[in-house]
């Protein structure tokens, strides 16, 4: 039971991380209808970029923890969101109106680039982050064993929850978000209403790619280590779990990331911890076997 | 206010618009009639840009807006209630809306609303209903309640009466004069309904095939025996 309960716990904070980064996945898809396969890539940008700026914040003296981190996650999260614009205006936009192909296999060029980029400019072993948050609550003690609830996963569940509020309000609240489900659902008549669409598809990237960039962030803070192929297998979860939830949907790329979360931890927690990954991939071909459209996609059944 | 001159619209080899020329002066309301496939729907997103014009010029308040992007052409003044209405099928009557006033001033919000909920007032009893869930005689409504949403100087109608029961379409024919005289707004319409819409418009263009073969006063073009014959007889 108290194993159990650590599992949850872990679950969920890895879950958390895989939600912000499937967040990105599934607004582009919502929005062009494309997976952008470059994203995983975002995430492990997002990751280095963090490093740096500790780097760098601590060159500058800036040690006290929570202002440092504030810096971080806001550069991180400019940094990190200029790369997402550049995959953009590179690998989608000037092949918007092609066939679907071709961004696709542009994607796929431009993952390939980030990771190369990154391994040729930070080099290709790991990079390690001594840790800046560390110690916990002891939640119980159950017939010897202790469950932990780490300060960092606190900060990782607190931080993705803040987030997610905030996104859901933007999307739901404000104009820009208007103008982002608009381009989604009817991509000409928000044009023919005065919608920018090229620049609200470049800020969908933005922020997918700002999201990311807080996951690359608690990542590698939580886990202490990152190394450029770190988005591969990151990415291909997150984008399950966006799958899993309902691509397209904001609380399915949640729900399908704590989920994933979850399966993952709990798999490697009771079985094995050598097949979790083929664990998360079993869950999300019997998903698209029996309910293709997610736990929280929307079925198409609207009037016409 | 709004010329067309000798336009040229192509759809991959075919050519959908073969020279056409359309001039609507201010406070008009103008009338573009014809059979299925002549090209009307053709030569209005043409006017917004999308398609574009291949070859000759669209002009509005005496700026060539021919290779203007689509989104600045509809902020500069035009609004268009295209074929097929295109209501947001999953956000609300309200949000709509919202999205039609993306084009004015946000202060001007409230005050165009009401107008709009006292033009169409089911449309107000369903502020908060999804646009896919309406009836189609509600999404029209709501289409050309979306449309006023941005002020227009010049407003486009693709077939605004298509679908509606006889009472409604008097009824929209109404609010579009109503329109017209109140806002001051230059109208230009596409209509099957030729009767109504001749009976309305000041004047009015007859297309076949992708180009203007006559054009008159609505008056004229109503007693035109040819018209009568192609557009009039067992209709209204
Ligand atoms: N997206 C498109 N791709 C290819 N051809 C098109 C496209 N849209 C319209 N066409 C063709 O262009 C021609 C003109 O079409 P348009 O929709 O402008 O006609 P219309 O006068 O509005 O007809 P209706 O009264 O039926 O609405 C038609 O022959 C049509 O098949
Ligand atoms: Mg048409």
């Amino acid at each position: 039971m108290a194993y159990f309960l650590q599992q949850m716990i872990n679950g969920l904070t890895v879950g958390s991380m895989f939600g912000l980064i499937a967040i990105g996945y599934t607004m582009v898809y919502g929005i062009i209808g494309m997976v952008n396969f470059a994203h995983g890539d975002i995430f492990m940008v997002g990751g280095f970029i963090a490093i740096i700026a500790f780097m760098v914040l601590g060159l500058l003296g800036i040690t006290w923890v929570p202002l440092a981190l504030l810096c971080i996650l806001i550069l991180g999260m400019a940094f990190t969101a200029l790369h997402g614009w550049v995959v953009e205006r590179v690998a989608y936009r000037p092949l918007r109106g092609s066939n679907r192909l071709a961004p696709l296999i542009s994607a796929i060029g431009m993952s390939i680039f980030l990771q190369n980029y990154v391994q040729l400019l930070q080099g290709a072993r790991n990079k390690a982050l001594p840790p800046i948050i560390s110690g916990g609550i002891e939640v119980m003690d159950m017939g010897g064993f202790a469950v932990k609830l780490g300060y960092m996963q606190i900060v990782i569940v607190g931080l993705t929850i803040v987030l997610m509020i905030g996104f859901t309000l933007l999307i739901s609240r404000t104009s820009l978000g208007r103008q982002q489900r608009a381009c989604e659902q009817d991509m000409k008549m928000a044009w023919l209403l005065g919608v920018d669409v090229d620049r609200t598809i470049a800020l969908t990237f933005v922020m997918g790619a700002g999201l990311a960039a807080v996951a690359g962030l608690v990542w590698l803070m939580y886990y202490g280590v990152i190394d450029f192929f770190v988005g591969y297998l990151a990415g291909i979860k997150a984008f399950t779990a966006a799958v899993l939830g309902g691509i397209g949907s904001l609380p399915g790329a949640m729900l399908g990331g704590i989920l994933i979360g979850l399966i993952d931890t709990l798999w490697a927690g009771y079985f094995s911890n050598e097949y979790h990954d083929v664990a998360t991939f079993a869950v999300l071909v019997l998903v698209l076997i029996f309910r293709p459209t997610g736990l929280l996609g929307k079925p198409e059944i609207e009037k016409v | 206010m709004l010329q067309v001159q000798g336009v040229h619209t192509f759809y991959g080899r075919i050519e959908a618009l073969r020279g056409v020329d359309i001039d609507v002066k201010e406070g008009e309301i103008v009338a573009l009639i014809g059979a299925n496939g002549a090209g009307k729907s053709t030569l209005l997103m043409t006017i917004c840009g999308s398609p574009r014009a291949a070859e000759g010029r669209v002009v509005f308040d005496g700026q060539d807006i021919t290779r203007r992007p689509t989104h600045e052409i509809m902020r500069s003044g035009i609004a268009h209630a295209p074929e097929g209405r295109r209501i947001f099928p999953r956000m609300t009557v309200l949000e709509n809306l919202q999205m039609g006033a993306l084009a004015a001033k946000p202060e001007h919000f409230n005050e165009d609303m009401e107008r709009v909920f006292g033009l169409f007032p089911i449309l107000k009893s369903r502020q908060g209903q999804r646009g896919g869930t309406l009836s189609g005689g509600e999404q029209q409504m709501l289409a050309i309640a979306r449309a006023l949403m941005s002020r227009p100087r010049l407003l486009l109608l693709d077939e605004p009466s298509l679908g509606l029961a006889p009472m409604i379409v008097k009824h929209i024919f109404q609010i579009i004069r109503d329109i017209n005289r109140a806002t001051r707004a230059t109208i230009f319409l596409v209509e099957q309904n030729a009767f109504h819409a001749l009976k309305l418009a000041h004047r009015g263009y007859v297309m076949v095939n992708g180009k203007i073969t006559m054009a008159g006063t609505g008056q004229e073009l109503l007693a035109n025996r040819e018209v009568r014959a192609a557009y009039l007889e067992g209709g209204h």
